[in-house]
């Protein structure tokens, strides 16, 4: 046995289900993580990362148990502990950081008076001691003004700035090791950005072993220094971080680190079919069933982990040799497809002057004579080509959803016209008609939500062939769905499915071919992409660039991930507090000359390659309105002209004539890019 | 690494279960749950046949035999003027369980779409509705009970209507609560960007998710009903005599209850072992539904 800080040695967990069988969860795990080292644990959702994190807090799910194997944590065995025992770990020498920060702080106190509590906890110090630590961990997770924040609760935060209160209070106990189970998941990538730095320094300085648990690729090159790759409750491979990113060795690392789109590379990535198997049920290599280079082998004889380089590497796969001698670098440049797709000239929508507030001025604002509000989104026009993926970009808080709420109907713009095939756009979906309602569809980004959980696939496809094709036939209908669930790539039998027996990938699957029963002709697509896994995501992305070339249809494509919009958009709108900052094609959003908010957006993308390094340019600081006047990124802008940009609405800055490539800043646009670089930089 | 990317998904194999073979599938593994619903079935028999197979008739009296301990003859012993308890305890809940079972199927219907649809249209018109509601509520359900009744007199259908209004008020806040749930998500969004028309909304993606929230809370509004009835009952505003009623057993053998206690005793036994079958029920059936197909993995 080795004698690692933290020793996982073989471990493996499981359940019995309600017929009696035994699941398994985690199958024969094994890893080691030493004091100031971060392992990152990779793979799709439902792999067993979480579960691998808990059992190491010594937590098992209930009905779940160890059924063999060991956790050793600086020597003790953390299964043998007592109840007592653990409890003098756990928050003390081991912290975790869970994923939704809002949710694991207690809403009804102080935020400081929540950190000063771990910290007695931990240690018998006098109440201004402790307050005193308090604010020094608050300024060691960058949250400005210590003494204000403290006083503040949860829910005055942003989510950025929650997650560092619960940095803070993991820290408060002085942890040996800290266990973070997605922690930046749900975070604008500027918040990412500055978060992951953030942990990276803490490991460095207090020497802290850090399990980080993740399916971002691109967050886990970032933090980690050797990468644990899990598939259906086992680990295939385990390598240092530069090795796992250069040169993977499993197939499925391959196919993972391929389906990932790329800031530097156009076109959908490849995409994974199939999901993984549960845990112990097949007799071979888990992988085998998705696997291109499988041998019978691979279906008969479960592989057993081997070392394949001294640093350490490790691989579970009988194929290794093979999959190393192609080049992966090499390979990687030809996966990614550009799809051909037609774009018209003519326009599909076309904004123009938009404002949209939702600002309801009541009785007291009137007689008060209460100013009112800067407009959520105000000055928008644009016009969409048909045929053409149009990308709206920004933070969460953009007015991205504000404006495509606004063009499916369900929110009412204050003043502008948008206009869709000489049918007016400004009225709101109750007073469209019919056949105008068909033509615009919205597709959802959390297809848990944008499912009846009440229906079935087949009630759920029917309702739009009703409500728009009322005078089909349900054996009509019946064809129909099984027509459209093959066109999203599912098989017919799913009509009979609840949305709770399938995956996220299906779920969305089923969102979308919902969309498209209406055959319509502009789809709103808002971030659809961003709750699936990355394998899955690149599938989606694929089937909807199928789906438009089909019948030409315009997509709004909503997404806060430049890397997404790379591979799928043709033109790019930056949108900041519900203003245009730049539009173009994709090719001249992703170059120099940028908007400085797009140079700050584009410097946040964490990208999948241990050297890339972001650049922070601007502070994360959330912003709840746009400024009453000048450019309305200037609070956060790292160019901003004193006096200039404050006051005066930035003009804009044309390329090539008014209908092409735009920047709305003061500064000219040689100077922004003679000191622009492109953004992705090695350490 | 290349791998057909445009194949069909195909489905492992899971059988689909039509949601209520599933819900009953979980409530038969909970053992009071079973308890429970044999306990109303039993009654719900016993209320059918009663008339049929009572040892003697319920309504014959004789004043030779009054106030008579348990016997062979007579198994829980007679009341004041004669009656058999044992047959006038099997047959006084005939009239009490038609009235509630009609009034619970009023207040689950009446009370449910008027929660779901004050619940999703919102704004000014639920405000007002609400506090209304609220009004209501504040005044005791007993003073109601007998206001109503004692206005429109004690017929059948006077009785139903009454208790399914009343008791559907509360219904109505419990299911505004879980339309709230609901009505924020994005299916309801998503079939209103497709231009459903509201009853749709409101009958085919809202209801389905708040229906297992109004039966259980029916199943418990039942018992609730019970006992008001019974109250009505036993305050002389229930069944008119000389109809058997539980109720009105209880209060005119109240004064013999030192004598006779099985006078009082037979129609409270039967009373609450009806009562603890439909709670013993209720949280079953709650919790078989809540072990949620819609949420659970398909393992």
């Amino acid at each position: 046995m080795s004698n690692a800080f933290v020793n996982v040695e073989n471990l493996s967990i499981g359940y019995h289900n309600k017929r009696g069988t035994l699941i398994h969860v985690l199958k024969n795990v094994s890893l080691q993580i030493e004091p100031g080292e971060t392992l990152g644990l990779v793979g799709e959702s439902g792999c067993g990362k979480s579960t691998l994190g808990q059992a190491m807090m010594g937590y098992l799910r209930s009905g779940s148990r160890v059924l063999d194997g060991s956790i050793h944590f600086s020597g003790q065995d953390m299964f043998a502990l007592s109840i007592h025992q653990l409890e003098s770990i756990r928050g003390k020498k081991i912290a975790l950081i869970p994923q939704n920060a809002g949710k694991s702080l207690t809403p009804t106190i102080r935020v400081g008076k929540q950190i000063i509590e771990v910290i007695q906890l931990s240690a018998d110090i006098t109440k201004d001691l402790a307050k005193r630590q308090m604010l020094d961990l608050l300024s060691k997770v960058r949250l400005p003004d210590p003494e204000v924040m403290a006083e503040r609760y949860p829910h005055e935060l942003s989510g950025g700035q929650q997650q560092r209160v619960v940095i803070a209070m993991a820290l408060a106990g002085k942890p040996e090791m800290l266990i973070l189970d997605e922690p930046t998941t749900g975070l604008d990538v500027t918040t990412q950005a500055h978060i992951l730095e953030l942990l990276r320094d803490i490991v460095t300085e207090l020497g802290t072993a850090m399990l980080y648990i993740s399916h971002d690729l691109g967050v886990i090159a970032r933090v980690s220094h050797r990468v644990a790759l899990m598939y259906a409750g086992e680990i295939v491979e385990d390598a240092p971080v530069s090795e796992i990113f250069r040169s993977p060795a499993h197939p499925y690392a391959r196919g993972l680190l391929e389906s990932i789109p790329r800031l530097t590379l156009a076109g959908i990535p490849n995409s994974m079919s199939g999901q993984p198997p549960i845990p112990g049920t097949l007799p071979g290599c888990s992988f085998a069933p998705r696997c291109s280079f499988a041998t019978e082998m691979c279906s008969s004889e479960p592989p057993e982990l081997e070392t394949i380089s001294q640093a350490p590497h490790l691989v579970r796969c009988y194929r290794w040799k093979e999959v190393l001698t192609t080049d992966f670098s090499q390979e990687l440049v030809q996966v990614y497809q550009a799809v051909e797709h037609k774009v018209e000239e003519a326009p599909a929508i076309e904004l123009s002057d938009v404002e949209i507030t939702y600002h309801r001025p009541g009785l007291i604002d009137y007689l008060r004579r209460t100013p009112t509000p800067t407009a959520t989104v105000s000055d928008f026009t644009l016009t969409v080509k048909r045929g053409e993926t149009l990308a709206l970009v920004g933070e969460s808080g953009s007015g991205k959803s504000t404006i495509v709420k606004t063009i499916s109907g369900l929110l009412s713009a204050r003043s502008g016209c948008i206009r869709f095939a000489g049918c007016d756009l400004m009225v709101k979906v109750d007073a469209r008609p019919m056949d105008l309602c068909r033509q615009v569809q919205l597709i959802f980004q959390n297809p848990d939500e944008s499912l009846n959980p009440r229906h079935t696939v087949a009630e759920i496809l029917d309702q739009p062939l009703k409500l728009y094709f009322p005078k089909m036939t349900s054996d009509e209908r019946r064809e129909r769905q099984i027509e459209l669930l093959e066109r999203v790539r599912l098989d017919g039998r799913y009509r009979l499915r609840y949305p709770g027996q399938m995956s996220g990938g299906e779920k969305q699957r089923v969102a979308i071919a919902r969309a498209f029963a209406a055959e319509p002709e502009v789809v709103l697509c808002d971030e659809v992409t961003s709750a699936l896994d990355v394998s899955v995501q690149a599938a989606v992305l694929d089937l909807l660039a199928d789906l438009q070339k089909e019948r030409n249809t315009t997509y709004i494509y909503i997404a806060h991930d430049l890397a997404v919009v790379r591979a799928i958009a043709d033109r790019v709108v930056v949108l900041y507090q519900g203003r245009i900052c730049e539009v173009g094609t994709v090719d001249e959003i992703y170059s120099p000359p940028y908007h400085p908010y797009t140079e700050t957006l584009m410097g946040a993308v964490l990208v999948p390659d241990p050297d890339a390094k972001p650049k922070l340019l601007a502070s994360d600081t959330p912003e709840l309105s746009p400024p009453a006047q000048g450019c309305s990124f200037q609070r956060r802008c790292p160019r901003c002209i004193p006096n200039l940009c404050v006051t005066v609405t930035p003009p804009w800055q044309y390329v090539h004539g008014v209908d092409g490539y735009k920047i709305r800043c003061h500064i000219p646009l040689d100077e922004l890019a003679a000191t622009q670089t492109s953004m992705i930089v090695s350490d | 690494m290349a791998i057909p990317a445009r194949v069909a998904e195909r489905p492992t194999i899971i059988k689909s279960r039509h949601p209520i073979a599933e819900t009953w599938d979980n409530l038969r593994r909970s053992w009071s749950g079973m308890f429970g619903l044999s306990l109303i079935v039993i009654h719900l028999v016993v209320a059918l046949i009663s008339p049929l197979v009572v040892p003697h008739d319920p309504l014959e009296m004789n004043s030779k035999i009054s106030n008579q301990a348990p016997s062979s003859e007579h198994l829980l012993g007679t009341d004041k003027l004669g009656r058999d308890v044992f047959s006038r305890s099997l047959v006084g809940g005939r009239v009490t369980i038609v009235v509630t079972i009609l009034a619970t199927v009023i207040a689950v219907f009446w009370g449910g779409l008027g929660g779901i649809l004050f619940g999703f249209l919102g704004g000014r018109a639920d405000e007002i509705f609400m506090r209304l509601v609220d009004a209501f509520l504040s005044i005791p359900w007993l003073l109601i009970l007998l206001l109503i009744v004692s206005i429109l007199g004690t017929e059948m259908w006077v009785q139903i209507l009454t208790f399914g209004f009343t008791y559907g008020v509360s219904t109505i806040r419990i299911a505004r609560a879980a339309t709230l749930d609901h009505v924020t998500n994005d299916y309801i969004l998503a079939a209103r960007a497709r231009g459903e028309h509201r009853r749709t909304i409101v009958l085919r993606e809202l209801l389905p998710n708040v229906l297992d929230v109004m039966l259980v809370d029916g199943a418990m509004n039942w018992s609730w009903m019970l006992l008001g009835f019974t109250s009505l009952s036993f305050l002389g505003f229930g069944v008119p005599p000389p109809t058997p009623d539980w109720g009105a057993m209880i209060a005119k053998s109240r004064e013999i209850l030192a004598i006779q206690p099985w006078a009082v005793f037979g129609p409270v036994i039967m009373l609450s072992t009806l009562i603890i079958g439909i709670n013993l029920f209720a949280d079953a059936f709650a919790k078989a539904l809540g072990l949620d197909r819609s949420q659970g993995a398909p393992v």
